[in-house]
């Protein structure tokens, strides 16, 4: 209530001024005529009885003042004054200004940007209605959260924990609407996906369980807003429009709500299909238990349901499978998990990799606070006269203090707004970015009100704590000291102990900034090295041409020619030395895998293979367009189709682990877990497959003819630039078929998503650490100048007599030296640490190296040289005549 | 030499507390009651009155409205709130209780050993 009562005083204090003041001057004067009433009726003239009156009343002005106190009046004006004072104070000195602000714009800035994609990422949670009781269902077994679809619908039908059980399926599908046929980011969702989710069509409608009626009977389309808005130009004629998916009619029936972009944070697919129609979407049989092609399985629990209530219910359904299908389902054990990363797939790397960027943000905050309470000791030290005149004439220590205050939050604040708004405009060009082009990768991290409040908190708690330093100062400012003249003497003392105080700041701030270097240098040693690795492919000179012969209608027979076709189309390009065709690439969108079998095995259980190896189906040319070595043995022929003896390429982890050696492993066979026996007959080198930082494993490469596939990339060696190849290999197969999907991008550009990880993680840590440095040179700066230009006079003392250059720099810059020294020692030792933990992702990071040692080391160095060099200067060519002619 | 007493601090909000429960008054009135009840015994500066009411008036123990005066003119009137009496009497026991003690303390005589 009192603080309430203030607050309301100080407001209207504030406003009604005026009113409140010509309130109370007329109450004191009509005290004033009522006392003079008395007196004239005591029998004074009525003159005389005014002015006998106003002699009694005392000091009016006082009183009035004294009052306006009393009623809070004072508080709010002299806050205005406070706030004059200080503005004319920034004014005056517009760089220190400007510097305190853009210290903390950028400390500010960078905290809300990384807490802004936090908050997207980590703490906002699906736009969809109560999403804290979304969970999806993470199988133990194949640790994921696929499932077949006959699972699916066993498991939605027979659990009694959740309120109703969604599937989806992420795929791709080549969307027709009458021009430019183009591949679209599906997500085929079973019909009760928006209703179970809880959300309403922004246009049209959207699909329902009713509309399942057997396979391909529900061929609709729910657009998301935004392709609605890219591909239809917010066209509402668009529903009830039929396009052609894979060549079959679609028709579109209705537009999601904007807010939605599927259940899967980052991935925004292009529209939704009832997943009854996959028949037309994908070959696989969707009714095939084993199969579990499904993405994912979610839905609400139900209300009063816990996570172990739901678990304990999925297990008993999945032992009712276990029992009923032992082939197909032999293991099916749940755990919950969230949806919108994946769980904790990729929900545990961006947690963990987002919270040390906080850490490390929060860390440039508490160096840019440092840093300006050192700004404002110093100020207030240089103030100390000022202040002790202010205190001598009667202020307030409080007044003084609140002075400092209100500078430092003005400050804070306005450095809090510069660095809000760029974060601002950071945050929304992150939100439009598509990282990687070939895939509908959208962060959405468009700041809230969260990210603007905690954008003020961090502003108002940095000005507190840096306004914080100085107070000390303050209150053991004794006026009689300071104006007797004593200044040196008082100073000095005060000198030293600020300073030590000083020493901690900037000690922990180049150490703040040593870590961020050493681990930028560490990221960006890794990063590079990653990109020179032996990849078992060339990435120069390679384009990669992506079709989908599905998707334009080419199914079984029909597609082994037109392969073989495109490939001499291709090939017969001018520039373009060799075409090999795969059906997936290494470190591609997926890297399907089989157990394989020692060819002496008979029972081919899981449990009997040998290994599991990573398989692609080529083509013969598919080695030397990829630029794939073979150690020894032969590539494929044309001639090797389905009526020959089945072969194998397998790399040099294959040969030794199935066959013990790469000589034994020529011509021996191995079994597929179909039966069929294949013979070796060349052996390629290793390569990565599916991540940059795995480790070597086996893989095997079997010719595309003997094993079809209709996906298709063609891998397209030719030294000429990529920007006129790519058209001219586009026209040439738009000739073959018109209604083919063609997608082209260099080799280089198709590693974007695994370089995304270790790419962001680089920049940000560069970023940080460039501001870190900036810092820590102001910092540096800061300290060396003021300790300089304080001992100006004993430096021009030391040059009369005769000081060398040498002992002077040491003099003047010694102490900055050892504290640098003591900072990057202690960061580059954390920085050690910290880069651990970046080797998950960056892959060889390593920090024990001496590239990243050295550059660390002489990274600081710079700083140091960068933050002394002027005040070296200053020192050195100090003039003792300048100076004694002062005094 | 005057035979008034000087006030002693933080008395004189209890003063005007007592002087204003006994009716609504203006600023002048609330010197006139005090001179009148203390028997012309306490001085008060007339002009410290009011950062006195204007203190009590924002601690809202006090409410104010302006109004006419028997002189016929404008003047602001006082009142006592609910939370103005409850302290009154808060305040007017603790004066007894220190007054009484001072007192006593004050008449002990010096013993004879």
């Amino acid at each position: 209530m009192r603080l309430f009562d203030s607050l309301r005083s100080f407001a209207s204090s504030l406003f009604h001024r005026n009113e409140i003041d010509r309130d109370v001057e007329e109450e004191l004067r009509s005290h004033i005529q009522h006392r003079a009433d008395d007196l004239e009726r005591s029998g004074l003239s009525r003159a005389e009885a005014e002015r006998r009156a106003r002699i009694e009343f005392g000091g009016y002005q006082r009183f009035k003042e004294d009052s306006r106190e009393a009623l809070g009046v004072h508080f709010g004006e002299s806050f205005l004054q406070d706030l004059r004072f200080c503005l004319r104070g920034m004014a005056k000195k517009p760089g220190f200004t400007v510097v305190a602000v853009l210290t903390l714009a950028l400390a500010i800035g960078a905290n809300s940007v990384v807490f802004g994609v936090l908050n997207a990422f980590i703490l906002r949670p699906l736009n969809v209605p109560h999403a804290e009781s979304l969970y999806g269902l993470w199988r133990l077994s194949s640790n994921d959260m696929a499932t077949s679809y006959p699972d699916y619908l066993d498991l939605r039908d027979r659990n009694r924990t959740f309120e109703s059980l969604v599937a989806y399926n992420v795929t791709q599908a080549g969307l027709d609407t009458g021009s430019d046929p183009s591949r679209a980011w599906v997500d085929e969702a079973s019909g009760n996906y928006f209703d179970a989710l809880g959300l309403q069509p922004y246009l049209g409608r959207v699909f329902h369980s009713s509309d399942e009626r057997g396979p391909n009977s529900a061929p609709y389309i729910v657009l998301t807003h935004a392709f609605w808005h890219t591909h239809f130009q917010d066209d509402p004629g668009v529903i009830g429009r039929v396009v052609r998916l894979n060549k079959h009619p679609f028709t579109i029936i209705g537009v999601a709500p904007p807010e939605f972009h599927g259940t899967l944070m980052f991935f925004n697919p292009d529209f939704f299909v009832p997943i009854v129609d996959h028949q037309w979407i994908d070959v696989n049989d969707m009714n095939a238990r084993g199969d579990r092609w499904v993405f994912m399985t979610l839905g609400h629990l139900k209300a009063g349901v816990t996570p172990a209530q739901a678990i304990a219910d999925l297990n008993s359904v999945g032992a009712y499978l276990e029992r009923t299908y032992p082939k197909d389902d032999p293991k099916m054990s749940f755990k919950l998990a969230r949806p919108s990363l994946y769980g904790d797939f990729i929900g545990r790397p961006v947690r963990t990799f987002m919270t040390g960027l906080m850490l490390l943000a929060g860390l440039i905050l508490l160096a840019a606070c440092a840093n300006l309470g050192s700004l404002f000791a110093a100020r207030a030290a240089d103030r100390s006269r000022e202040v002790a005149l202010r205190l001598a004439l009667g202020s307030s220590r409080k007044r003084i203090l609140r002075g400092l205050f209100t500078e430092a939050l003005l400050i804070a604040l306005m450095g809090g707004a510069v660095g809000l708004a760029g974060s601002v405009v950071l945050l929304h060009a992150l939100s439009v970015w598509q990282p990687i082009s070939r895939w509908p990768l959208h962060m959405s991290v468009n700041p809230d009100a969260k990210v603007y409040a905690v954008a003020l908190l961090l502003a108002l708690a940095s000005g507190l704590l840096f306004g914080a330093v100085p107070v000390r100062q303050v209150l053991q400012t004794n006026p009689y000291e300071v104006m007797k003249g004593s200044v040196a003497g008082t100073k000095r003392g005060r000198f030293g102990l600020r300073m030590t105080f000083q020493d901690v700041l900037l000690v922990v701030q180049i150490a703040i900034c040593a870590v961020l270097v050493t681990s930028s240098i560490v990221a960006v040693r890794g990063l590079a090295n990653s990109l020179h690795n032996n990849f078992g492919f060339e990435l120069q000179n390679t384009t990669l041409v992506e079709t989908d012969l599905n998707m334009a209608g080419y199914l079984g027979d029909k597609v082994p020619p037109m392969q073989k076709r495109m490939i001499d189309g291709i090939a017969a390009i001018p520039g373009v030395e060799t075409v090999g065709l795969a059906d997936q690439i290494p470190l591609g969108d997926t890297q399907p895998d089989s157990n394989v079998f020692t060819d002496n095995t008979s029972d081919l259980r899981e449990s009997n293979a040998a290994t599991d190896a990573i398989m692609f189906k080529v083509s013969p040319e598919y080695f030397q367009a990829a630029g794939t070595a073979l150690v020894s043995g032969r590539p494929f022929t044309w001639q090797e189709d389905k009526d020959k003896p089945r072969v194998a390429v397998v790399n040099r982890v294959f040969a030794q682990k199935i066959f013990g050696s790469e000589a034994k492993a020529m011509g021996a066979y191995f079994k597929m877990p179909d039966g069929a026996r294949v013979q070796v007959v060349g052996i390629a080198e290793d390569g990565k497959y599916a991540s940059l930082t795995e480790d070597p494993r086996p893989a095997m490469f079997l010719p595309i003819l003997q094993w079809p596939s209709n996906s298709a990339y063609l891998v397209v060696r030719s030294s000429r630039d990529p920007e006129q190849l790519g058209p001219a290999i586009r026209s040439t197969l738009r000739n073959m078929d018109s209604g083919l999907p063609v997608y082209i991008q260099t080799r280089f550009k198709a590693l974007d998503a695994y370089l995304f990880g270790p790419r962001m993680a680089t920049i940000s840590l560069g970023v940080l650490g460039v501001m870190g440095a900036i810092l820590s040179v102001v910092g540096i700066f800061g300290m060396a100048s003021y300790s300089v230009s304080k001992r100006l006079r004993e430096f021009g003392i030391r040059i009369a007599l005769g000081a060398q250059r040498r002992e002077l720099l040491q003099t003047a810059l010694g102490r900055a030296g050892k504290l640098l020294a003591i900072g990057s020692g202690a960061g580059l030792l954390l920085g050690l640490a910290a880069g651990k933990v970046l080797a998950f992702i960056v892959s060889q990071a390593t920090p024990w190296d001496p590239i990243v040692l050295g550059g660390v080391v002489l990274t600081m160095l710079l700083l140091g040289l960068l933050a002394g060099w002027v005040p070296a200067r200053r020192a050195l060519s100090t003039d003792p005549l300048m100076l004694l002619r002062e005094e | 030499m005057t035979v008034q007493a000087q006030l002693l601090p933080g008395t004189l909000d209890l003063l005007i507390l007592r002087a204003v429960s006994l009716g609504p008054l203006h600023g002048y009135g609330v010197l006139l009651r005090i001179e009148q009840i203390s028997g012309g015994a306490l001085l008060i500066e007339q002009g410290a009155l009011y950062p006195g009411l204007f203190r009590l008036l924002r601690q809202g123990l006090l409410k104010a409205d302006w109004g006419t005066s028997e002189n016929n003119r404008r003047a602001k009137f006082y009142e006592l709130t609910a939370a103005g009496q409850k302290r009154l009497r808060e305040e007017t026991a603790s004066w007894n209780r220190l007054a009484t003690a001072i007192a006593s303390a004050l008449a002990v005589q010096p013993e004879e050993s």
